[in-house]
């Protein structure tokens, strides 16, 4: 009887322990280290806890039961890694719980897929591990192919029985690790899923398979007269599942809002195989919650997004473009405040890069040159997207040379046709392939207000100093400063300076610790610099519900200690 | 020294036409309009020369509907000093254009004419030999490279040809028209357009200059280029071979 007690207050000690997500102050708190060490030493959390979590009842036991069933699993097994920044995803340990593949797997998956697409070849192996950025590199021995939603929801019905970790995976240029395995997580690859199911003329609504680049759906558009609600540098090999699974955000947020809001729906398959249709096609729908919205933005932690509806625009003739240039980041706040003013409803893109971007752009890519005469501080893109030509460029060039006239802007040159347009938007957007050029990059995206955006800038370039040049660019109109941090090559203590300093800069403005980019790898520990504990135990809570052996793309999104095998 | 450069304005180089359904030409409506990118090569030039102190004024001159007063405005502020635009709603072939163009340097008496090599909408490439015919003046065409004496009257020109590159020397005043290689055209700084607000365009009418418009030649019908086919996969080498010589009997 004794015994039972004892083991009913470890117990609870340890859901409660769950409860509070590896702080580091209470775990030196618990009585009893010996039953199960886990020491989580170095973990980088500097979220203010005082107090709150120890007001946890206890009654509180959040899925204890799950717990336990873990517990009863894991008594006694050492789950031991090091937060260490970027190369946190080094230090994480396989979840011993997930099978390992064996050749029955294999043949069961040449039964459903066909012999061609699934893939065991080394070189093609090799790239899918890879990540865009050349940061992360799993090791999976395996990737499917599958063509439609039924192969998919057979593949992870299957993965699912046998305990088998999945990673999905679309253009696998994500900037975070979130699309690349980090063991040896079977990679599903929804490539050959690439056909466009529907297109409304009328309405503007696009039914398509999640595997079709972004770039390809942006030219089927324009030959009826339409344009996607989002465009973003990678678009020549992105796919629209992963922009919607990652909610990415892009030039045309400021006009035409997130994929929250364009999204009319999409299909999805969960963990055990289960097929979801909220394929809806209707701009409004208010029947129950509005499920898809976990789906959007949850990096394939939830469910494989098999097919996507979205509301596209018409595209509409007259698109001018000025690239400008201003002394101060004053001025660029105050040219973006007289922006929406001024150009109101025809405005939709504003960009703004400084000079040390400026500088990277034209050294390491081809055929660049500024537009400016002159060097500034500060360049700004400005793009408007109206239906009058004549109008809208009176509009524009009023707007510049008032903006002249009061000495906000110093310089500028508006692009005459569309060739002059690319070559201005390559600047802009050709700033994350230099940067890979350059050499080891540490690269931040971060929300803040705008009139801080720049201080955090200046602040760790006297931080860092001769160690590294730091540069900011982003979607000034939306508040997105794109932070990044050129060296010649990775090194722990420019890591160390950098982390968690951008963090807690961050999370002290209220800002968001990844505004466009998703957690991924990255910043799967980092998400209390930006959310509170008590929202992201509710998303574990969702996580566990829809995927109950976590074999959905693991060890990103949300802490790794909410999990704890 | 006066220059006088034609500016045509054209379906933009980047632009996917489209042929129309009654085949009597491109679909332009809502299509993006620029200047011919030769023509801003050809408009760069003459402001690098007028710059650099050999000319005292460059006139841009435009010929088309109303629009082409965009044309002229983009013109102006990369630098030019003023406009002219011929109003016509008519398209018209490189022979009419010509003739126009002749009266109008007659009037103008220009030192140098620049012209793009062709338009990219018609590809024609005859605009300018056309006019230097007309006129009796010596003409470099596919001009890479443009060197001018001020004291001799000349401007030695880099030809690009077939065979590579041919040095010609002209006298003037001449016709040159431009290729690719010449030089990258700036951008319309803010500034300039600001300045440009102020410069003249005059109009004027194809009666003004009394050039007969008639022409010889009419489009009878504008189509797509035929679909190119798709491949066929072969599974061997085999087979390769029999169907170069069976069917496409080429070996």
């Amino acid at each position: 009887m004794m015994m039972m007690m004892m083991m009913m207050m470890q117990r609870l000690r340890r859901s409660e322990e769950f409860i509070r997500f590896g702080c580091k102050s209470l775990i030196n708190l618990r009585p009893n280290k010996n039953s199960v060490s886990r020491s989580v030493s170095g973990f980088v959390n500097h979220y203010d806890t005082k107090g709150r979590l120890f007001e946890s009842k206890n009654g509180n036991h959040y899925n204890t039961e799950l717990h336990h069933r873990c517990l009863g699993r894991n008594l006694g097994m050492l789950q031991q890694y090091k937060c260490f920044g970027s190369s946190s995803a080094s230090q994480i340990e396989r979840n011993p719980l997930f099978s390992s593949l064996d050749s029955k797997d294999v043949s069961y998956f040449k039964e459903i897929l066909g012999d061609k697409n699934v893939v065991e070849d080394e070189e093609r192996l090799e790239t899918a591990n890879t990540d865009w950025m050349k940061k992360y590199k799993g090791s999976s021995k395996l990737m499917l192919l599958p063509k439609n939603t039924e192969e998919v929801s057979q593949i992870l019905k299957y993965c699912d029985s046998r305990c088998l970790a999945v990673v999905p995976q679309g253009g696998n240029t994500g900037l975070v690790g979130g699309s690349v395995p980090v063991f040896d997580e079977v990679i599903i690859n929804v490539g050959l899923m690439n056909k466009v199911l529907a297109f409304d003329e009328v309405s503007g609504v696009l039914v398509c398979e999640a595997g079709c680049i972004l770039e390809n759906l942006a030219t089927f558009l324009d030959t009826k007269g339409f344009i996607m609600p989002l465009d973003l540098g990678a678009k020549g090999s992105c796919h629209i599942g992963g922009n919607v699974s990652t909610n990415a955000g892009g030039l045309r947020l400021i006009r035409y809002g997130s994929l929250h809001g364009t999204v009319l729906g999409l299909e999805a398959v969960t963990a055990n195989g289960n097929v979801l249709d909220m394929l809806g096609t209707l701009r409004k729908d208010n029947t129950g919650y509005d499920l898809k919205h976990l789906f959007i933005g949850s990096e394939g932690s939830l469910g494989i997004v098999t097919k996507v509806s979205i509301l596209t625009q018409p595209k509409l003739s007259s698109v001018n473009l000025a690239f400008i240039a201003c002394k101060d980041y004053l001025s660029c706040q105050k040219i973006l405040v007289e922006a929406k003013r001024n150009l109101g409803e025809i405005l939709s893109a504003f960009e703004f890069l400084d000079n040390n971007s400026m500088d990277l752009v034209l050294n390491h890519l081809d055929g660049v040159r500024n537009p400016v005469s002159s060097t500034e501080n500060f360049y700004i893109l400005i793009e408007t997207t109206g239906s009058d030509e004549t109008n809208d460029r009176e509009k524009l060039e009023a707007f510049l040379l008032k903006s002249l006239e009061k000495g906000l802007v110093s310089d500028g040159v508006i692009a005459q046709d569309i060739n002059q347009a690319s070559s201005f938007w390559r600047i802009r957007e050709g700033i994350t392939e230099a940067l890979q050029k350059a050499g080891a990059v540490y690269k931040y995206d971060l929300s803040l207000p705008v009139e801080e955006i720049y201080n955090i800038v200046n602040d760790l370039r006297g931080r860092l100093g001769d160690l590294a040049n730091v540069m900011g660019y982003g979607h000034l109109g939306d508040g997105n400063l794109h932070l990044n941090i050129s060296a010649a090559d990775y090194n722990d203590k420019l890591i160390g300076l950098i982390e968690p300093y951008v963090y807690e800069w961050t999370s002290k403005h209220r800002g968001s610790i990844s505004a466009e980019h998703g957690l991924g790898v990255m910043k799967a520990n980092e998400i209390f610099y930006s959310k509170s504990p008590e929202t992201v135990a509710i998303m574990a809570s969702i996580k566990k519900l829809l995927d109950p052996k976590g074999i959905l793309n693991p060890y990103k999104v949300l802490p790794h200690t909410l999990f704890s095998h | 020294m006066k220059i006088l450069v034609a500016v045509k304005r054209v379906v933009d180089y980047a632009v996917k036409i489209r042929v129309k359904p009654d085949k009597t030409g491109v679909d332009t409506q809502n299509v993006k309009m620029s200047m011919n990118p030769f023509c801003e090569i050809a408009l760069e030039e003459a402001l690098r020369i007028k710059e650099a102190g050999f000319a005292k004024e460059v006139v841009a001159v435009s010929i088309g509907p109303s629009q082409c007063v965009d044309t002229l405005r983009t013109g102006l502020a990369m630098g030019a000093d003023r406009g002219i635009h011929v109003e016509t709603n008519s398209s018209f072939l490189p022979l009419t254009i010509a003739k126009i163009l002749k009266s109008l340097a007659e009037f103008e008496n220009p030192g140098l004419i620049f012209l793009g090599k062709q338009a990219i909408d018609d590809d024609c490439n005859q605009t300018g030999q056309m006019v230097a015919a007309l006129l009796g003046w010596p003409q470099a065409t596919f001009a890479s490279k443009v060197v001018l004496d001020k004291d001799k009257h000349v401007a030695t020109v880099d030809r690009e040809v077939d065979g590579g590159l041919e040095t010609l020397c002209v006298d003037l005043p001449a016709v040159i028209t431009t290729d690719l290689r010449l030089n990258q055209p700036r951008y319309a700084s803010l500034p300039n357009i600001m300045k440009a607000k102020s410069k003249p365009i005059k109009k004027m009418t194809v009666q003004d200059l009394k050039v007969d418009v008639k022409s010889d030649i009419e489009i009878l019908q504008v189509t797509e280029p035929p679909q190119r086919k798709s491949g066929v996969m072969v599974s061997s080498v085999d087979e390769l071979i029999d169907k170069l010589r069976n069917e496409a009997h080429v070996v």
